[in-house]
């Protein structure tokens, strides 16, 4: 039983990774796309913003460059997929198989962050060759932790993204939703600002919401800036166990819904 | 006439793709959630960054919300017109469409740049505006006829620019295929459109206006807006917009030989 699941993993993993390596140029320039914590750093340190939120400026940059990572490694992309294969039919041969069609998804995601990995390592290089004084190294522990993190943030937005996906069964173009839940993700999850630097009163309603759970907190742990571990991976555990049942639930719902399309 | 029969032809672009977009209607009023939130969120970063300073690159707060308004305008018209066209091409490419393109009798990029339009970036036009009347107000900015034709001027080149700028990219998919990545990059590299050319280091600035003339595109309208842009600054506006929207004409020219039609 177990031998056989091991056997679908790697072999869902190898398949995609082999279809994503078809792609190199593409998904590299998707990592220079996800530059812009780059760009935000700039402003930060330029204008000497960071001495009004206490943080030096090595520490600003350290975590920018983590938030960096934390975003090159969670970046998901399901509802556009879903949304195609929904109106184009495709997920009709899907359904027939004996395994949920978002366990292809997530291994096609996986597989992405497995080729995108040298490109991140790439541009990351480049930044420290200019900013040598910035550069750090986590000990393992920390390192492992935020690996973890930085997954479980994943696992959040793909979660979401997969609810919404969903909704094609209803909608039919559920992309809009995406785009109106990525404004917030893009400006409460740090990857702009730190949630530090937020004011008061955002500050008081922030951490219920999956948001800094997102990037803000990944990147702290990895970049060393103070942050509760231990609350943060729970709040992280808690929302995917919130996330996956409502998930489970509107899978089932939607199916009921599907009506072939296409030839 | 020609310019007539484009102008007829383009009426009719505009109605048909109008009538299909329609056709889902929540969509239409999800996007305008979007735009409104975009909008809070981007000003929300900027009054973060206004937080414990008075100024960012020489902008107050008063100031830096002319350019998140210009910058709301040009992305509006970028999500209605230059994406959705745009984006098309790698299809039109991919899947051998464009044959279809270049047997009409009418010039293909203005075909390809035109035929589409996605309603909702109109709203986002329209917050633009309504935030730039808020800032003429807050900013006590006097209204008068050269003023005007100023602004009309050097927001016109940047739409240009703009413009040019996603074409280029976009003709470069008949060599490589798939580049819709590589618009992604262009939008991220846009973003920072919202911020003052000023805020950023020497060799960004550098960037950003030799290789990738973005600084040109929200910060010289809105200091014509404040009245306090050189006239040099103005002019090098117009002759680098004019050498984009020429060069990506020539460059479209010059991929079209190097077409060959895909499909079965």
């Amino acid at each position: 039983m177990i031998n056989l699941s091991i056997h679908k993993i790697s072999t869902l993993l190898k398949v995609q990774y082999s279809n994503m390596l078809e792609y190199r140029v593409e998904i590299a320039l998707w990592a220079i796309s996800g530059i812009i914590p780059f760009f935000m750093l700039n402003i930060w340190t330029n204008n000497n913003l960071n001495e009004s939120i206490n943080i030096t400026n090595t520490m600003l940059s350290r975590y920018f460059i983590s938030a960096f990572f934390v975003r090159q490694f969670s970046v998901v992309w399901v509802v556009f997929t879903f949304e195609e294969d929904s109106l184009m039919g495709k997920i009709s041969p899907y359904l027939i198989q004996p395994l949920n069609p978002f366990f292809r998804y997530l291994a096609q995601h996986i597989a992405e962050q497995i080729t995108r990995f040298p490109f991140a390592l790439i541009i990351a290089f480049c930044f420290f060759i200019f900013n040598s004084e910035i550069f750090w190294f986590p000990n393992l522990f920390i390192l492992l932790l935020s690996f973890i993190s930085t997954f479980l943030s994943f696992l959040i937005q793909f979660l979401m993204q997969s609810i919404i996906a969903c909704l094609c069964f209803w909608t039919e173009k559920a992309s809009s939703i995406e785009r109106l839940l990525f404004i917030p993700t893009l400006f409460l999850s740090g990857l702009l600002a730190p949630v530090v630097s937020f004011p008061e009163f955002v500050k008081s309603w922030i951490y219920i919401t999956p948001f800094p759970y997102l990037i803000d907190f990944p990147a702290n742990l990895l970049s060393g800036n103070p942050t509760n571990i231990s609350g943060g991976v729970t709040m992280q555990i808690l929302w995917i166990l919130i996330l996956f049942p409502l998930f489970k639930k509107i899978w089932s719902e939607g199916i009921k819904k599907y009506t072939a399309m296409g030839s | 006439m020609k310019l007539s029969k484009y102008f007829k032809v383009y009426t009719k672009f505009f109605y048909t793709s109008l009538a299909s977009e329609l056709e889902y209607k929540t969509n239409i009023i999800i996007d305008l959630i979007t735009a409104n939130l975009s909008l809070i969120g981007s000003i929300f970063l900027l009054s973060i960054f206004f937080q414990n300073t008075t100024d960012l690159g020489g902008w107050n707060f008063e100031q830096a919300l002319i350019i998140q308004g210009i910058y709301t305008i040009l992305n509006g018209i970028t999500n209605t017109w230059f994406n959705p066209n745009l984006t098309e091409i790698v299809n039109h490419i991919r899947e051998g469409t464009l044959d279809f393109v270049l047997l009409k009798p009418i010039d293909s990029q203005f075909y390809i740049s035109l035929k589409k339009i996605n309603p909702s970036g109109i709203l986002e036009i329209i917050f633009g505006i309504l935030l730039l009347i808020y800032c003429i107000k807050i900013n006590e900015i006097s209204i008068n006829i050269s003023f005007l034709i100023l602004c009309l001027i050097t927001i016109g080149c940047s739409i240009c620019i703009l413009y040019s700028l996603w074409f280029l990219i976009s003709t470069t998919t008949i060599w490589f295929v798939k580049t819709w990545n590589a618009t992604e990059v262009l939008r991220s590299f846009l973003y920072i459109g919202r911020f003052p050319l000023n805020s950023f280091s020497f060799s960004l600035r550098i960037f950003f206006s030799i290789f990738i003339p973005i600084a040109f595109i929200t910060t010289i309208p809105s200091e014509v807006f404040l009245s306090i842009a050189q006239i040099w600054k103005i002019i090098l506006e117009i002759v680098i917009a004019l050498i984009f929207l020429f060069s990506s004409r020539r460059f479209w020219l010059f991929a079209l030989k190097y077409y060959s039609s895909a499909s079965s």
